[in-house]
C-alpha cells in the first residue's frame, strides 16, 4: 500500500509540474470547456424566455443554476484519453510504457488529476463570472450537496474507466476518429450537456436512465442544483456502482485481448 | 551450467496485415472486400543466451530482429513456440520481470517531453520501487559514467539528440536491470557519443554481469561488443556463433595490401583480383586458400615497402552472408 501511495504521489508531482508546463494549451481547453455549456445556458433561456417565461419547467434562472453546476462537473468527470490513445499506439509511445511494471492506467489517472487541479485556478473564476452574469437560482439541500460530492467521484471513476476502455479499440485498428466522434455525439446528447434529460422525449428519458451517460455528467449536476428526490438519489447511486462494476470488469477482460492483438508498432 | 539467462525455442511471429493495391478503384473494392496476408517476421528461431553475454543480434531491415526483441521484452505474443527470460515467460508481463529488464528502442520514449530530465529519473524511480540510497547510487553512476551532470536540470526538449541518447539510456538502466535489450542504441549519434555509449554497456556489463542482447547497423558496435553474433535472415536465424567464426565461414577471401617502392610495368592482376590501386599502393582480394603462396610469390617478385593481409571488413561478410541466402531462396 505504501509503495502504491508513493507511486501515486511521485506520478501526480510528475504530471502537475507539466500541466503547469502547458499553460497556454490548457487555458485554451478551458475555454473551450466553458463555452460550451454557456452557449447551451444562452439558447436554453432565449427559448425559455420566448416560451412565456419557462421550458419543461424551467425558468432561465434554473438553466443558469444548471449548466454553471455542469460546467463544473463535466470539468471534474471528463478525460481526454480516447483523443490521444490511437496517437500514443502507433507512434511507438505505448511501447515504453507497457515496459513498465505499472499500469499504464495509473499515469492517466494521475494526469487526468493533475490536469483538473491546475486548471482549478481557471475554473473557479470562470464560475463565478458566470454566477454573476446569469443569476442561477441555486437551490440548496444539505444532504444533496453532499450527496452530489460522491455522486461526482463516481461519475468520474464510470467515465474514466469506460472510455479508457473504450480507448482500446485502437489496438483493433488504427482508424478510431469515426468511433470516438460517434461516442463523443451520443455522450453529448445523453449526458445532458445538449439539454436536461427532463427535457427529453419520454422514451429518450428511459433510454437514459438506464445507460451510463447520464450517470456521468447530469445525475451529479441534477443532485447538487436540488432537481432529485433522496428515492431517485439512491436509485441513481445504485446505478452508478453497477456501471462502475461493469467498467471494471469489461476494461479488466478486455486489456488482456487487447495485450495479445498489440502488434507494438513504431520504436 | 548455470540456466540461460535467456531460452528461446522454435519461436515464430505472424503478422496478419491488410493488403490493397494503390489506386481509387482498388480503395473503393477495399471497402466491400479487405485483403489480408501473413507476413512470417520470425520463423522458428531456436537461441540461448547465457548470463553476463553479450551477443550481437544482426541482420538486414526487416529481418525480424527488433519483432525478436518485442517478444522477448513482453511486448508482443509470439504465435508460436516458446520463450524465457530470467525464468520467466515474457508476455505475461510479471511485474517482477519487468522490473528486471530493459529495452531501448529506437524513439526511445522514457524521458517526459516538457519537465527536467531529473524528473523522469524521479518517476522511474518510483515505478520501479527503489530506495533513496539505492537510487543516489545509480544516479551518481550513471552521472559519472555518461556525464550527465549538465543535463539534469534541463527539459528533454532542449536536449541535442545525443545529449537525450545518454539520458534516455541512463533512465532506461537506473532500476539496474539484468538483461538489456538494446535496440540500434548508438543511431545517429556521432563517434565520439557512439564510443562512449559503447565503453558503458561495456563497463555496466562487466560491473553488473547483465546480459545484453543488442541490434546495431553499425559494426563498430558488434565489434568492440561483441564475442557471439546471431545474424538473422527473413525471420529466420542464418548464423549462431562467435565473431571469429563468422569471418572463417563466410569469407573466402583475404585482402592484401601492398606498398610499393615503384609501380611501373607490374602486372597485378596474375596475383588476384585487383581492387583498388592509389599512389604506391595496391590492394588485392585472394582466395583464402591461396593467400601463402600469392603472399610468398608477391614478396619474392616485388620490391616492397610494407605488406599487409586482412580479412575484409566485417559489413562486408555480412553483406555477403545475406546476399547469399536471397540467392538461394530465389532459387527456392
Amino acid at each position: 500500500m505504501t509503495d502504491f501511495l508513493n507511486l501515486y504521489k511521485a506520478f501526480l508531482r510528475i504530471s502537475t509540474t507539466m500541466m503547469i508546463q502547458y499553460r497556454a494549451s490548457g487555458l485554451i481547453w478551458m475555454i473551450g470547456a466553458v463555452l460550451d455549456p454557456i452557449i447551451f445556458l444562452v439558447v436554453w433561456s432565449v427559448a425559455a424566455r420566448a416560451s412565456g417565461g419557462t421550458v419543461g419547467g424551467m425558468a432561465p434562472s434554473d438553466f443558469a443554476a444548471y449548466y454553471i453546476v455542469l460546467m463544473l462537473v463535466n470539468h471534474l468527470t471528463f478525460t481526454w484519453i480516447m483523443e490521444v490513445f490511437q496517437y500514443r499506439v502507433q507512434y511507438g509511445n505505448f511501447n515504453a510504457e507497457l515496459l513498465r511494471p505499472v499500469h499504464p492506467i495509473h499515469m492517466d489517472i494521475a494526469d487526468n488529476i493533475a490536469y483538473k487541479l491546475v486548471m482549478t485556478v481557471v475554473m473557479i473564476p470562470a464560475v463565478v463570472i458566470c454566477v454573476w452574469l446569469f443569476e442561477p437560482n441555486f437551490v440548496f439541500i444539505p444532504w444533496a450537496l453532499a450527496a452530489a460530492l460522491p455522486a461526482v467521484l463516481l461519475a468520474f471513476l464510470v467515465r474514466f474507466f469506460l472510455e479508457w476502455t473504450l480507448a482500446l479499440v485502437t489496438f483493433w485498428t488504427t482508424r478510431t476518429q469515426a468511433i470516438n466522434r460517434t461516442y463523443f455525439g451520443v455522450l453529448m446528447f445523453m449526458s445532458g450537456r445538449v439539454a436536461p434529460i427532463a427535457l427529453l422525449p419520454g422514451i429518450l428519458q428511459d433510454v437514459t436512465s438506464v445507460l451510463p451517460f447520464y450517470y456521468m455528467v447530469a445525475f451529479p449536476v441534477e443532485l447538487a442544483v436540488g432537481r432529485l428526490s433522496p428515492a431517485e438519489a439512491m436509485d441513481g447511486f445504485m446505478i452508478q456502482i453497477l456501471w462502475l462494476a461493469a467498467a471494471l470488469g469489461i476494461i479488466t477482460s478486455t486489456w488482456r485481448f487487447a495485450l495479445k492483438r498489440f502488434s507494438a508498432v513504431g520504436g | 551450467m548455470p540456466a540461460p539467462a535467456i531460452h528461446v525455442q522454435d519461436l515464430s511471429k505472424t503478422f496478419n496485415v491488410p493488403v490493397r493495391e494503390a489506386g481509387v478503384k482498388a480503395a473503393l473494392r477495399s471497402l466491400f472486400k479487405r485483403e489480408h496476408r501473413d507476413v512470417k517476421a520470425v520463423e522458428a528461431v531456436s537461441f540461448d543466451v547465457s548470463p553476463g553475454e553479450i551477443v550481437g543480434f544482426l541482420g538486414p531491415n526487416g529481418a525480424g530482429k527488433t519483432t525478436t526483441l518485442k517478444m522477448l521484452s513482453g511486448l508482443l505474443h509470439p504465435t508460436g513456440g516458446t520463450a524465457k527470460v530470467l525464468g520467466h515467460v515474457p508476455f505475461r508481463r510479471e511485474k517482477d520481470y519487468l522490473s528486471k529488464i530493459t529495452l531501448v528502442m529506437g524513439q526511445r520514449n522514457q524521458l517526459v517531453w516538457d519537465i527536467p530530465v531529473v524528473d523522469s529519473f524521479e518517476r522511474n524511480r518510483a515505478i520501479y520501487r527503489m530506495d533513496a540510497g539505492e537510487y543516489r547510487k545509480m544516479l551518481d553512476e550513471m552521472t559519472d559514467l555518461l556525464d550527465l551532470g549538465p543535463l539534469l536540470q534541463k527539459p528533454t526538449r532542449n536536449l541535442s539528440l545525443g545529449e537525450r541518447m545518454k539520458c534516455e539510456i541512463a533512465v532506461s538502466l537506473l532500476h539496474k536491470p539484468q538483461v538489456l535489450f538494446l535496440d540500434e542504441p548508438t543511431i545517429g549519434l556521432d563517434v565520439t557519443m557512439q564510443r562512449r555509449i559503447r565503453s558503458f554497456i561495456q563497463e555496466y556489463n562487466r560491473s553488473t554481469g547483465a546480459t545484453v542482447l543488442l541490434t546495431s547497423h553499425y559494426m563498430a558496435d558488434v565489434e568492440a561488443l561483441c564475442k557471439r553474433v546471431i545474424i538473422i535472415h527473413h525471420g529466420k536465424i542464418l548464423f549462431d556463433g562467435d565473431l571469429s567464426e563468422l569471418v572463417q565461414q563466410f569469407s573466402a577471401y583475404k585482402t592484401i595490401t601492398i606498398d610499393l617502392e615503384e609501380m611501373d610495368g607490374i602486372n597485378f592482376t596474375r596475383f588476384g583480383e585487383v581492387v583498388e590501386i592509389e599512389g604506391l599502393q595496391v590492394k588485392i582480394r585472394v582466395p583464402k586458400a591461396d593467400t601463402p603462396r600469392i603472399t610468398g610469390e608477391i614478396l619474392a617478385e616485388l620490391t616492397i615497402q610494407d605488406l599487409t593481409v586482412e580479412d575484409p571488413p566485417i559489413e562486408e561478410i555480412i553483406d555477403r552472408v545475406f546476399s547469399q541466402t536471397e540467392i538461394e531462396l530465389e532459387k527456392e
